[in-house]
């Protein structure tokens, strides 16, 4: 029994964290499949969404600015807008750029954006990170919580400590799982409205043909901005959420580029850019390919160790994870080369030039 | 029609870009010593018939002998080695090599006679001699037209291709231009040139070719199609 | 004068940024040549460079355990070139050749891709963690200490310094002589002015494009070295870490520009060291802590004001 919930509870943080990983491919595929722009700074954006949340909605703390213990559905609204603005800024300077350029140009700007959050220790604690960072559902059982509004409503300290203590420790995790995925879905709702509105329709043409849309009065330029911006807003999102299922953030290991940036980047391209049930379906699959290799190298290395007795394998388990990462983009090269318009191909929204 | 030996000869050529098909079943061949021109309408397929002989664009069906061998689907440097060159209309010289550069790059296929074909062209063009040391962009665009056929003349040319060599060009360089392509051809090179100037491309050619959407509309010696009531109205009438 | 402010200013600024601007140099000349001629940015190029710094090391210690003494790295580096070389084509062969047709960015996701392969392949094999790759403290190089001391003006320059600047000036001059006087080199010049009146010159384009990756991978192995040489120490990131500066001096000197990218590098490399400089007052300009951050503000700025570089390079 006790391992079955422990099977239980492993499905339900790859659910988690899959679902921030969906979050953060369907942001890209409105800048990449909807707009054509190379975003390679997912990790700075993330990280922007991570650490407005986390500085809005932690408790007071000595070691950076606030936290200002706001409720957590702010912060996530915050998350949300201020990576927008940021995105705003850099939008209105970078997007004429060739994809190359943004490209090298955004990974810039997600590198900067770290070095601010590493460098600025008064704001952000530096390299030693944010902790305690409330997760949405769990946090209620904080005593800071239970013990103001709304929840004080309903009961007093006591009676709220007492129910928290009387429900397994876990109770918090389908809830937390089950609050991603309704994000995923609502913000997949919207996307698909937008993709088959005119404007996703105008997007489209933007792509296919810029001088055709441009000659034709699109305002080209400014679809793109709002495409990047929206992109990046969703990111911003799914990076509130990552600091939440992870509770902890730092600036370097958190929003490690290559698990951060190019991970989303082989989830939408294997699934399909353009297409938002592609995004989230890759993004899944990846992950739990992902998370796969780790139990399975585990636990050949395990195997190894046991015939060959007495073997160091603390090595090879050290380095079994940057041996994924290169299956992983073994992986990018495979559906380049083989699928390069991945699993689920765009499917185009009835042509028609309004 | 002539004792002279043929050099090259399309017949039958299908082609086009990707899906779309361009030349319907193309027709024309260029004899020893001759200038041909073909001249049409504006998408009428005239440069795409060069890029279908250079092996640039797909080939659906037909045939390109050049000296009774096939060369569809030969790569490209395998074409030029063959001794067809071919000088682009525009983007034509590589603006940042100095003209004795652009000249060698023409004789990449050859190197071993880079040293003999270079004392030919300054011969040939004594202007670009001058100019040997400056980058071909900084030429005008009547001496870049020169670097451009001279670079093409650095292999060991049997047909000289050119796709509209005066475009752009004032009717004073364009004079100077077909002359130069009279002293080529008289240096023993046949040449097939697309042009828009009709009147005087079909003065300095010995026979002519006019393509309409991608097909062979008219055939004959250059007076005749000078001449020609029809064409002249076609072509000729409106560029007066 | 150069007591109070030429000896610290020369010596812990301007020789440094002059290093720094070396290697960013080297870097920058294979982003800018595959620019040029192949025309994608290749996001791999700065694991070449990481992967010949793990591969000199490699030698170097095996020189020790054979030989029993350290070579210097600049002989150590000589297999490292051939292999890195070696790798370089064959990424080429087998991740970019297929997409030579296809839309631009196809083949800029799969130099994306080959990134992170190889940097995982390093990590896997040498581990994640900073290695040493020279001991022991740099001394100042003492010819040129007591030549410029008598001209009262004490060049402190350690001799790892002297061979990675001079060593760039060597390469350079090479570069230069192979750009304009050779066959391979000038047609690398006329692919990069444009590939398609290259292809119907007859030029082969396959040759000019493998020319690229030696020359390419070369500068890569000699700057991952000499980067390895000036830090003492060598680890998996460091390509990527130098990737920004090194597009960033590409794109300043203008793209498909050698000799641009030199500048841009030297330029990049001085403004790097010179930020932490006390310009105004007694602290630094700019915290070191954002030293990084440098590079890209100069991109950026450029990017906006000058797209085609100093040197008028092409703008994509």
């Amino acid at each position: 029994m006790d391992a079955l919930i422990g099977y239980f509870l492993y499905f339900l943080s790859l659910l988690s964290v899959g679902g921030i990983y969906a979050l953060l491919a369907l942001g890209l595929n409105v800048n990449w499949g909807f707009a054509g722009l190379f975003n390679a700074g997912i990790a700075g954006f993330a990280a922007v969404g991570a650490y407005t949340f986390s500085l809005l909605t932690t408790a007071e703390s000595t070691f950076h600015y606030g936290g200002l213990g706001l409720p957590v559905v702010i912060g996530e609204i915050a998350a949300f807008l201020i990576a927008g603005i940021i995105a705003a800024v850099i939008g209105i300077i970078c997007i004429r750029l060739r994809a190359d350029y943004l490209a090298i140009a955004t990974i810039g700007i997600a590198e900067i954006i770290k070095l601010i959050f590493k460098n600025e220790v008064e704001l952000t604690n530096g390299p030693r990170g944010i902790s305690k960072i409330p997760r949405t559902w769990e946090h209620f059982s904080e005593a800071r919580y239970f013990s103001s509004q709304p929840l004080s409503w309903f009961g007093d300290s006591q009676s709220w400590q007492a129910f928290f203590d009387s429900l397994v420790n876990w109770w918090w995790q389908p809830l937390f799982a089950m609050t991603i995925l309704f994000f995923v879905f609502v913000v997949y709702i919207m996307l698909e409205k937008a993709r088959l509105s005119p404007w996703g329709r105008m997007m489209t043409a933007i792509r296919e043909n810029e001088v055709a849309a441009r000659a034709a009065g699109k305002n080209v330029t400014k679809r793109r901005v709002e495409a990047f911006i929206i992109g990046t807003m969703i990111m911003g999102l799914a990076g509130a959420l990552l600091a939440q299922h992870l509770r902890f953030i730092e600036p370097t290991h958190t929003f490690d580029p290559s698990k951060m940036t190019f991970l989303v980047w082989v989830m939408l391209i294997a699934g399909g850019s353009g297409n938002n049930r592609g995004a989230i379906f890759g993004a899944f699959l990846i992950w739990f390919v992902w998370s796969a290799s780790e139990l399975f190298l585990n636990g050949f290395i395990d195997i190894i160790g046991n015939i060959f007795n007495g073997m160091d394998i603390s090595m090879l388990k050290n380095r079994s994870g940057y041996l994924r990462m290169l299956l992983i983009g073994l992986v990018l090269q495979f559906v380049l080369q083989k699928y390069p318009k991945g699993i689920l191909p765009e499917r185009r929204p009835a042509a028609s030039g309004e | 029609m002539t004792s002279q030996s043929e050099i090259m000869s399309v017949s039958n050529l299908f082609a086009g870009y990707g899906e779309t098909e361009i030349l319907h079943g193309i027709n024309l061949n260029v004899n020893d010593g001759e200038i041909v021109c073909v001249i049409g309408p504006n998408g009428a397929g005239k440069s795409t018939v060069l890029k279908a002989i250079l092996g640039q664009i797909n080939i659906r069906d037909g045939s390109i002998n050049l000296a009774d061998q096939d060369i569809v689907n030969t790569p490209t440097t395998e074409i030029i080695k063959k001794g067809i060159s071919y000088v682009p209309q525009t983007n034509n010289v590589f603006v940042s090599l100095t003209v004795e550069e652009n000249l060698e790059m023409g004789a990449w296929v050859n190197p071993e006679y880079t040293q003999k074909k270079l004392r030919e062209m300054y011969e040939l063009f004594p202007d670009l001699s001058e100019k040997r040391k400056q980058p071909a962009g900084s030429l005008s665009g009547g001496q870049r037209q020169m670097v451009a056929m001279a670079k093409a003349l650095m292999v060991n040319a049997k047909i000289l291709l050119l796709d509209e060599p005066t475009a752009g060009l004032s009717p004073k360089y364009r004079s100077e231009i077909f002359s130069t392509i009279k002293t080529i051809n008289n240096n023993g090179v046949p040449i097939l040139m697309v042009e828009q100037n009709a009147k005087q491309a079909l003065g300095v050619s010995d026979r002519g070719y006019i393509l309409v959407d991608g097909a062979n509309r008219h055939t004959g010696s250059g007076i005749d199609l000078i001449n020609d009531k029809e064409v002249a109205r076609m072509f000729l009438g409106s560029r007066e | 004068m150069w007591d109070s402010f030429g000896f610290e200013f020369v010596n812990y600024y301007f020789v440094p940024g002059l290093v720094l601007g070396c290697i960013y140099a080297l870097g920058a000349i294979g982003i800018t040549l595959t620019f040029g001629i192949l025309r994608f940015a290749n996001f791999a190029h700065g694991e070449i460079m990481m992967t010949g710094a793990f591969l000199t090391w490699t030698f170097l210690e095996l020189s020790k355990l054979i030989f029993g003494f350290y070579f210097h790295p600049l002989i150590a580096c000589i297999p490292s070139i051939f292999i890195a070389i070696a790798i370089a084509l064959s990424v080429d062969r087998f991740f970019y050749k297929p997409f030579r047709d296809s839309p631009t960015i196809m083949i800029v996701m799969a130099s994306f891709g080959m990134m992170l392969i190889i940097r995982s392949l390093v990590q896997v094999i040498w581990g994640p963690n900073q290695i040493t790759f020279v001991k022991g403290i740099a001394k100042p190089n003492g010819i040129l200490r007591d030549l410029s001391g008598s001209f009262d003006m004490m060049l402190l320059v350690p001799s790892k310094h002297v061979f990675i600047i001079l060593g760039t000036v060597i390469i350079m001059l090479a570069f230069n002589y192979m750009l304009t006087k050779t066959r391979i080199g000038k047609a690398m010049r006329a692919v990069s002015d444009s590939p398609d009146l290259a292809k119907v010159t007859g030029i082969d384009v396959e040759q000019v494009i493998r020319a690229t990756w030696y020359v390419g991978g070369f500068c890569a192995v000699m700057a991952g070295v000499f980067m390895a040489m000036d830090t003492q120490f060598i680890m998996s990131t460091m390509g990527f870490r130098m990737l920004l500066p090194m597009f960033a001096a590409a794109i300043l000197g203008g793209i498909g520009r050698p000799f641009g990218a030199v500048l841009g590098g030297l330029v990049i490399g001085f403004a790097e060291e010179l930020s932490a400089y006390p310009w105004f007052g007694n602290g630094p300009l700019l915290s070191p802590g954002y030293k990084s951050g440098v590079a890209f503000s100069i991109l950026v700025v450029m990017l906006i004001f000058r797209p085609s570089g100093i040197l008028k390079g092409r703008v994509f």
